[in-house]
């Protein structure tokens, strides 16, 4: 098997003064291509930190990333992540928001004419087009976390990073957004990896869900596959027995064998 | 009881329009909001204008009242107005020297301003960009500043005249320099507060120093820089009165000076008249110029 992503025995220590915290030890998770991992585990378990290594954000103290083979430890567009508070620009329209990446990672190998032209199949792929000289204060919370996505899509990252993508959205635009992402994996097959704390999402959106004991010195606790044939049906999986069995695991997990305390 | 006299102004406001488009037949339902738009903002504006037309009224009445008196040490507002109508009906009247209108006396200390303003407004950019982007820098740099700032402005003066041994280069200097300190401050502080999240962005696109300079960080910091760019205009226009006061030649502070050597006290009250309006437009015109640039960017 082929590692597309890798990430190989990494820990991380942040040091503040003399104070030491261990956050992460010892995390090992290899990602085929095409494939939709989650990770999920309670707040304050390192997952945002662990992504934020993964994005290059922030080095790791021991071990490293390695995509295709290649080590990345700094930021790029390989790595597009789709931040929780949707980070636009706020003085940049829609259209401006994605051509910004595009700009970049485009500049040679794509015309001005054919820029545009990716810029707004990219906001149709995500059903904003519309909404293209709009800016991010005249938007909706969800439109908002939709050119997010189009302005990693955009960039054609090797992998997909989303840091909660719909932590900050309401359960009905949450689920539209949900079928989106879906739709999308299925449609471009992009390799995906996202950090969530809701145990339908993971289920509904994997095809592995990593969970991660509690931090300090978080590690990875047990992986789950998750064998429910795509495309997936929000309905039909709400009495589907594997659906069912995967969300039991998930739970049990985390609040029985990890369940989260306060003081830790 | 205002609320039916409102509503009488409104209508005789409204009025023209309507009237105009009476005689084509019954008034179509267009045109009505229309003239309702108009009434309230004449309504809107006359909320503004007129109180402060009140007070401005009771002011002139009461300072009339005070020194009409024999005697009395400053003239009335109508005995300002009678000393001073050639200088306000002829502002552009030249016979050499400093013999000029107040055009030329207000454009010469204007362009001083300009020249002053526009340099500290790229170097306090500059400045504050680098102390708000690095740790050393500011380390280095902002307790110098925080005593530099505390200078008075006309304490600078002689240092410049030894310096370039000239009056309009030591006027620019001295708005230069008391101009300067609040746009580095306010710049550094706005540099300082780019959210996390835009810097991850910029870094996640690989945008280079100089992109992330205009696209990042010159509109996230544009709010607080333009509270610095307005700040700075207003005490640079309260310097290069009294620096003017001090170097001579053509210049409303100099003008005012050599009024007063004149003993003409209308003509020092019709120049401080001035110097506020102006004072007033120029912040206008930063705080309006703010307002275009930084459209979206305070609304997040």
């Amino acid at each position: 098997m082929q590692a597309y992503l890798k990430l190989d025995h990494i820990d991380k220590i942040f040091t503040r003064g003399s104070a030491t915290t261990e956050v992460l030890k010892d995390i090992n998770l290899t990602i085929e291509k095409g494939e939709y991992v989650s990770i999920i585990g309670h707040s304050g378990c390192g997952k945002s930190t662990l992504l934020n290594i993964v994005a290059g954000l922030t080095g790791a103290t021991n071990g490293g990333v390695l995509l295709e083979n290649r080590e990345v430890n700094a930021p790029g567009p390989d790595r597009a992540v789709v931040f929780q508070n949707h980070s636009l620009l706020p003085w940049l329209t829609v259209y401006e928001n994605v051509k910004l990446g595009v700009d970049k990672v485009f500049a040679r190998t794509k015309s001005r004419a054919e820029r545009d032209a990716w810029v707004m199949h990219n906001l149709s792929l995500v059903q904003m087009a519309h909404a293209k000289d709009k800016r991010p204060s005249e938007i909706s919370g969800g439109m908002k976390q939709r050119v997010g996505i189009a302005r990693a899509l955009a960039m054609e990252p090797k992998v997909l990073l989303l840091d909660e993508p719909f932590g900050a959205l309401d359960a009905l635009t949450r689920a539209h957004l949900q079928d989106s992402v879906m739709a999308l994996h299925q449609k471009l097959g992009n390799t995906i990896l996202m950090i969530t704390h809701d145990v339908d999402e993971a289920v509904l959106l994997s095809d592995r869900i990593v969970m991660m004991t509690n931090g300090p010195s978080a590690r990875i606790g047990e992986v789950l596959e998750v064998p429910l044939a795509r495309p997936r049906k929000r309905l039909e999986l709400a009495t589907n027995p594997g659906y069912l069995k995967c969300r039991q695991r998930v739970l049990e997990f985390l609040y029985e064998r990890h369940s989260f305390v306060e003081a830790a | 009881m205002s609320m039916p006299a409102m509503k009488t102004d409104m209508s005789a406001v409204a009025i023209p329009p309507v009237a105009a488009a009476a005689p084509v037949v019954t008034m179509t339902p267009k045109r009505a909001p229309r003239a309702e738009t108009y009434a309230k903002m004449a309504k809107d504006a006359a909320a503004r204008v007129v109180p402060p037309l009140i007070v401005v009224a009771l002011l002139l009445v009461v300072w009339e009242l005070i020194c009409r008196r024999a005697g009395s040490s400053l003239p009335p507002p109508s005995k300002v107005f009678k000393d001073t109508r050639e200088l306000i009906l002829d502002p552009f009247f030249d016979n050499g020297g400093i013999d000029k209108g107040l055009f030329w006396h207000l454009s010469a200390s204007l362009q001083r301003v300009a020249y002053g303003y526009s340099l500290a407004a790229i170097a306090g950019i500059a400045l504050g960009t680098l102390v708000g982007q690095s740790v050393w820098a500011m380390r280095g740099l902002d307790p110098l500043f925080q005593v530099l700032r505390t200078i008075p402005p006309l304490a600078w003066l002689p240092l410049s005249l030894a310096a370039f041994r000239d009056g309009q280069p030591s006027a620019i200097f001295v708005i230069f320099i008391t101009s300067v300190w609040p746009i580095i401050i306010n710049t550094a502080v706005g540099i300082r507060n780019i959210p996390q999240d835009y810097r991850n962005v910029a870094a996640v696109v690989q945008l280079n120093p100089l992109e992330f300079f205009t696209k990042i960080m010159i509109p996230a910091a544009a709010p607080y820089i333009f509270t610095g760019l307005r700040i700075g205009i207003g005490l640079s226009w309260l310097a290069i009165v009294a620096a003017e006061m001090l170097i001579g030649g053509v210049g409303i502070g100099f003008f005012i000076w050599d009024a007063w050597n004149s003993s003409h006290i209308s003509e020092i009250i019709l120049a401080l008249f001035y110097v506020g309006i102006i004072g007033f437009v120029l912040d206008r015109l930063i705080a309006g110029l703010g307002k275009i640039v930084t459209r979206g960017t305070a609304a997040n």
